[in-house]
């Protein structure tokens, strides 16, 4: 057979799979994350099928599709709702740092891989998947919800963290010098201020910029604008992702809308091929090994969310029910766990059973998350139906 | 008229929450989404914090739901303004299909019933003293003020055109 029918009927069947995947996740009411990574495992180095040939197309398409997940998540937000965000909710956003990448931290270094793979896998277990949990929220009905602002302001802090986290990790794993590692810092900041400051006094001229009434020529110059930012942004060293971030948080207005609009259906699938990249590249023999940590990470990360969610919305005046509710929301753990992973995956720096136990993790936390969203409630009902005494009913019942 | 307090919150990546507690304590408002759809919400009773419901509306639906709060208050108010005048009557009619698109001059009220459209409702808005190239939709809730006869005449014609 001719090299590129074989290559065509390898990438069609890995979509066509996915295709299938995705409608199973559909039907069962969950993210479809954790079956595109388990369709990757199923297919690459030591799956079942492996493929041959694809590699140069879906390791490039995976990291345009890293592009495009962050690129949407800066368009999702204004720059003013970050700013609001920021101040509303920045003392539950280090207590939520603190509380959810120690126990990613500590593992890390009790498995004896050092302080860049701790730094790794805390940034693996401090953020929350804001696509799950968004999804999660409004098929659950919550949007009318009082907590639910509390909610969506950590999710907008936790984006804002990446984007300082993402070039200081790529600045640990290229092993900069202390200097070296603090000018990306400096640079990431000063950069992400300049961002803002741009986006909230003269947004409408970088929309100009990339705006335009006719479908093909936006989404080619959208496209072509971030792939261009992300490509710079890397060749300097400051992530190549929090480029296409930046990028779309200046993009605003009208113009945001439509390139989201636009934008989804591309990120949808190239984001699907990162995940089953990252999926392929873990060999399915090394998962064992690492499973009893996933577990330990999992049910201690989904305590110390719980806790996030729960003090953040005490601090507002919330009843225990909707602090609860906080909490379980924010369990997911998704695309953006898998991201650091994929950035950190390769570097001599980094012990390779971290893959294996990035993905174990955010296999059992994109399927705990939804899950924990949905039984919070009845859960406390339950107990304070058991236990009426020790559980005293919050002040505005009733 | 008691002013009430609408709280409005903003919810980043998905748009903005308006809503006031009403005298019970509850609170009843709505989620305007980024791309313009619109939920009702309203809360339980049981737990202040969180919602019965959240009923996805579209424009006309919403639109037609604010005219069936709107226009009563309206009415009573006409109504009480004209107590004076015995014989005058003000009530809301609907505007039927056959109205749909075309002017209120179209509908010659005036002439045909003696009555005067002093308001036209459109989706919670009211537009006062509308002209008679102002053009009607289905849907439009008609402010009339006239003899009980004349408006039983008004409500025919605008049902059947």
């Amino acid at each position: 057979m001719d090299h590129t029918a074989l290559e065509l009927i390898e990438l069609g069947a890995v979509f066509f799979g996915l295709g299938l995947l995705g409608r199973l996740a559909g039907r069962i009411g969950l993210s479809p994350i954790p079956l595109y990574l388990l369709g990757g495992l199923f297919f690459g180095a030591g799956g079942l099928v492996p493929l041959s040939g694809i590699e140069g197309f879906t390791s490039l398409a995976g990291e345009v599709g890293v592009v495009l997940l962050l690129l949407l998540l800066g368009l999702e937000y204004s720059a003013a709702e970050l700013v609001t965000g920021l101040r509303r909710s920045w003392t539950a956003g280090i207590l939520d740092i603190v509380l959810n990448a120690a126990p990613g931290a500590a593992v890390a270094l009790a498995l004896g891989w050092g302080p860049v793979g701790a730094l790794v896998l805390a940034g693996v277990t401090y953020i929350s998947s804001s696509g799950i949990v968004a999804k999660v929220l409004s098929d659950l009905g919550r949007l009318g919800n009082r907590e639910t602002p509390v909610v969506l302001s950590i999710l907008v802090f936790e984006d804002l963290v990446m984007a300082l986290y993402l070039p200081i990790l790529t600045a640990v794993l290229i092993g900069v010098s202390l200097v070296g590692g603090l000018t990306a810092v400096g640079i990431s900041v000063a950069v992400l201020a300049v961002v803002l400051v741009v986006a909230l006094r003269y947004g409408r001229f970088v929309s100009a910029l990339v705006d335009s009434p006719d479908r093909e020529v936006f989404l080619l110059k959208v496209l072509g604008a971030a792939l261009l930012v992300a490509g710079f942004a890397s060749a300097m060293q400051v992530s190549a992702a929090v480029g296409a971030f930046l990028l779309g948080i200046a993009i605003s207005g009208s113009t945001a809308e439509n390139a989201t609009k636009l934008l989804e259906p591309l990120r949808d699938l190239f984001a699907a091929v990162f995940f089953v990249v990252f999926g392929l590249n873990t060999d399915p023999a090394s998962i064992p090994p690492v499973l009893g940590w996933a577990v330990v990470l999992a049910v201690s990360t989904t305590l110390t969310k719980l806790a996030t969610g729960w003090w953040a919305a005490r601090r507002v005046g919330i009843g225990s029910l909707g602090r609860a509710r906080a909490g379980a929301a924010l369990v997911a753990r998704g695309e953006f766990s898998i991201v650091i992973a994929g950035l950190a995956v390769g570097y001599a720096a980094v012990d390779e059973r971290l893959a294996a136990l990035a993905t174990t993790y955010v296999l059992l936390m994109a399927v705990i998350g939804p899950v924990a969203a949905r039984v919070v409630e009845p859960a406390v009902r339950w107990t304070r139906a058991k236990r009426p005494s020790t559980a005293p009913a919050p002040s505005a019942g009733n | 008229m008691d002013r009430v307090n609408v709280e409005v919150t903003p919810l980043p990546g998905i748009g903005v929450r308006k809503e006031f507690a009403i005298r019970g304590g509850r609170r009843i408002g709505v989620v305007t989404h980024r791309d313009g759809r619109i939920e009702l919400i309203i809360s339980k009773s049981d737990d202040p914090d969180a919602c019965l419901a959240e009923l996805p509306l579209t424009v006309d639906e919403a639109g037609a739901l604010a005219n069936l709060l709107g226009a009563p208050q309206l009415v009573a108010q006409l109504t009480e303004e004209h107590r004076d005048l015995p014989g005058i009557h003000t009530r809301q009619i609907p505007v039927g299909p056959p109205f749909d698109g075309r002017t209120l001059g179209d509908t010659a009220l005036r002439t045909r019933t003696g009555v005067s459209v002093v308001a036209v409702m459109r989706a919670g808005q009211v537009h006062p003293s509308p002209t008679p190239d102002f053009t009607l939709t289905a849907g439009d809730l008609m402010v009339t003020v006239g003899t009980s006869e004349g408006l039983d005449n008004a409500v025919k014609i605008l049902k059947r055109g």
